[in-house]
């Protein structure tokens, strides 16, 4: 299933492009399974779009991406989330056309093993009260816990978040920490991408920090304490 | 003679039954045109000759095959669908990217090309078609005659376009349909083979213009010139009911049937240009057409 060194995801090399303009400049990370990785940088340092390269999202990809043994850079992407990756987009993608519930069933089940609906409401209570609300009716809280919540029952087992707290209240910021260490305990593997690394460090195994489209340095949280100027440099925080 | 506003009750149900078939072809045709606008991004300029190939596959299997009306129902709308999705695979995948302009001239060219190769085949007249036995006579409802065929295919249309509308909005089905509408690339990612969908929702709204050229054929007989002229009457339907809605199309295509039956009634000067003039109005008002949300 997974590489001989054990790691869920491996990218190693990877470029990709927009259009004319190449983002990714050989990018090299691994997941292992069960763990909570982040990807940390600067706005337009290459995090989303190392991300949406995994999902298959972006057009024109490079180097090698392998997935529990399989290789998907050159797959399309309904290929890949078959293969059991779920992707949760900065913008939510909530569709405004859909009710909740629609939405939330939305995403087809691509292997056993996802979250019973029963348990998602347990997650995400407030879900449950407005099922018959359309799309668009929802508050950005309430968006990201329908973006987070509707692909935990389609049994992907690695989940690509991305900014799950952004522009979010601190409230909610919270209860999404929690979540992120439930689904943790429940063997789902994370790669998430933040801009708030003290959101990060409440929640990640380990961290990579992403510039001009590459990787530059991988930093275990436990110690992110003894790191904290080198990350300051990196952030520019 | 009993009259309404001056109107004899046989001329103003007469024009209304009129009414009723145009906008049964108006509510088929633009509820095809959105389905496609909605998913595709393309503006359909083919629709009217592929309503015109439906006829003319309900033709050819009558005269060469020996295969009559009910035949013809269920496959020239496979047929023409088929083509449509050869049309959608070789050439029009490859504009979604691009400006809406170069799927309309793409689509317009096709529909020239088509009308023109059918004119040089069968010439520009009408070629006849038998009403199918079943339906041939009518009843007399006491104020008025209605034929059966008309009646028909008021019932037949509406029938498919609210089937079409359930689907759409009501179906599991139709939430993939309406999310890919919004935002393709994440529906996708979802491990929804998008493309695939892209090209049977096409081949669909094909289907639905070949069929509602199956059901024109023995009331306007067959010409490759029968798409054309209705089809510019089928855009300022979608412009006013709202483009890509699908509700709107089927609501409008009727109502605006009735409306054109109606002023030829009342004033038949203007009776061919009622839709135009009820489309620059609701533009005035209602830019995005009355169902149609502004984007």
């Amino acid at each position: 299933m997974t590489e001989a060194n054990g790691a869920l995801l491996a990218v190693k090399g990877l470029h990709a492009w927009y259009g004319e303009s190449h983002i990714l400049h050989g990018v090299d990370f691994e997941v292992r399974a069960g763990e909570v990785v982040t990807l940390l940088g600067r706005n337009g340092a290459g995090k989303t779009t190392t991300l949406k390269s995994v999902m298959g999202m972006v057009p024109r990809r490079e180097g090698s991406i392998s997935y529990a043994g399989a290789q998907t850079v050159q797959l399309p992407s309904d290929r890949i989330a078959r293969l059991g990756i779920a992707f949760c987009p900065e913008e939510r993608g909530i569709f405004a056309s859909l009710n909740v519930e629609e939405n939330l069933l939305l995403p087809p089940k691509v292997r056993d093993g996802g979250l019973e609906l029963d348990r998602i409401f347990e997650l995400f209570p407030n879900l449950k009260e407005r099922l018959s609300s359309q799309g668009s009716k929802l508050s950005g809280g309430e968006q990201q816990m329908l973006a987070i919540g509707r692909i935990l029952r389609t049994g992907a087992r690695l989940l690509l978040l991305d900014e799950p707290t952004e522009g979010l209240a601190p409230v909610i910021v919270h209860h999404i920490g929690r979540i992120i260490g439930q689904l943790k305990k429940e063997g789902f593997t994370i790669l998430l991408v933040e801009q708030n690394f003290r959101f990060a460090a409440t929640v990640a195994d380990r961290h990579y920090i992403v510039d001009h489209g590459r990787i530059v340095d991988m930093i275990p949280n436990a110690d992110l304490g003894a790191n904290m100027q080198k990350l300051h440099d990196y952030l520019g925080v | 003679m009993t009259e309404i506003f001056g109107v004899p009750t046989q001329a103003l149900f007469g024009q209304l039954l009129i009414g009723l078939i145009n906008g049964s072809f108006y509510a088929l045709l633009s509820l095809g045109l959105a389905v496609i606008f909605g998913l595709l991004n393309i503006i359909n300029f083919t629709h009217g000759a592929q309503y015109m190939l439906g006829a003319f596959c309900a033709y050819f299997l009558l005269n060469k095959a020996g295969l009559g009306y009910w035949w013809s129902l269920a496959i020239a709308p496979l047929v023409v669908g088929a083509v449509g999705v050869l049309i959608e695979r070789t050439m029009l995948k490859r504009l979604y990217r691009l400006d809406h302009l170069y799927g309309l001239l793409l689509t317009f060219g096709l529909a020239l090309i088509l009308q023109g190769l059918f004119q040089f085949g069968f010439g520009a007249s009408g070629l006849p078609y038998p009403i199918p036995a079943e339906l041939s006579g009518g009843r007399n409802l006491g104020f008025m005659f209605l034929p059966n065929y008309r009646a028909w295919v008021i019932v037949a249309s509406l029938a498919v376009c609210l089937a079409t509308w359930f689907v759409i909005e009501k179906t599991k089905l139709g939430s993939y349909l309406r999310a890919a509408t919004e935002n393709p690339q994440l529906v996708q990612a979802f491990g929804i083979n998008v493309p695939r969908m892209i090209m049977l929702t096409y081949g669909f709204g094909v289907g639905l213009a070949a069929l509602a050229g199956v059901m024109a054929a023995p009331i306007y007989q067959v010409s490759p010139r029968m798409g054309a002229d209705l089809i510019i009457v089928v855009f300022a339907v979608v412009v006013i009911g709202g483009m890509g809605s699908i509700l709107g199309s089927i609501v409008t295509g009727f109502g605006l049937g009735i409306v054109e039956g109606l002023t030829k009634v009342f004033y038949p000067e203007a009776s061919n240009t009622v839709i135009f003039i009820i489309m620059a109005i609701v533009l005035m008002i209602k830019p995005a057409g009355l169902f149609g949300s502004q984007k």
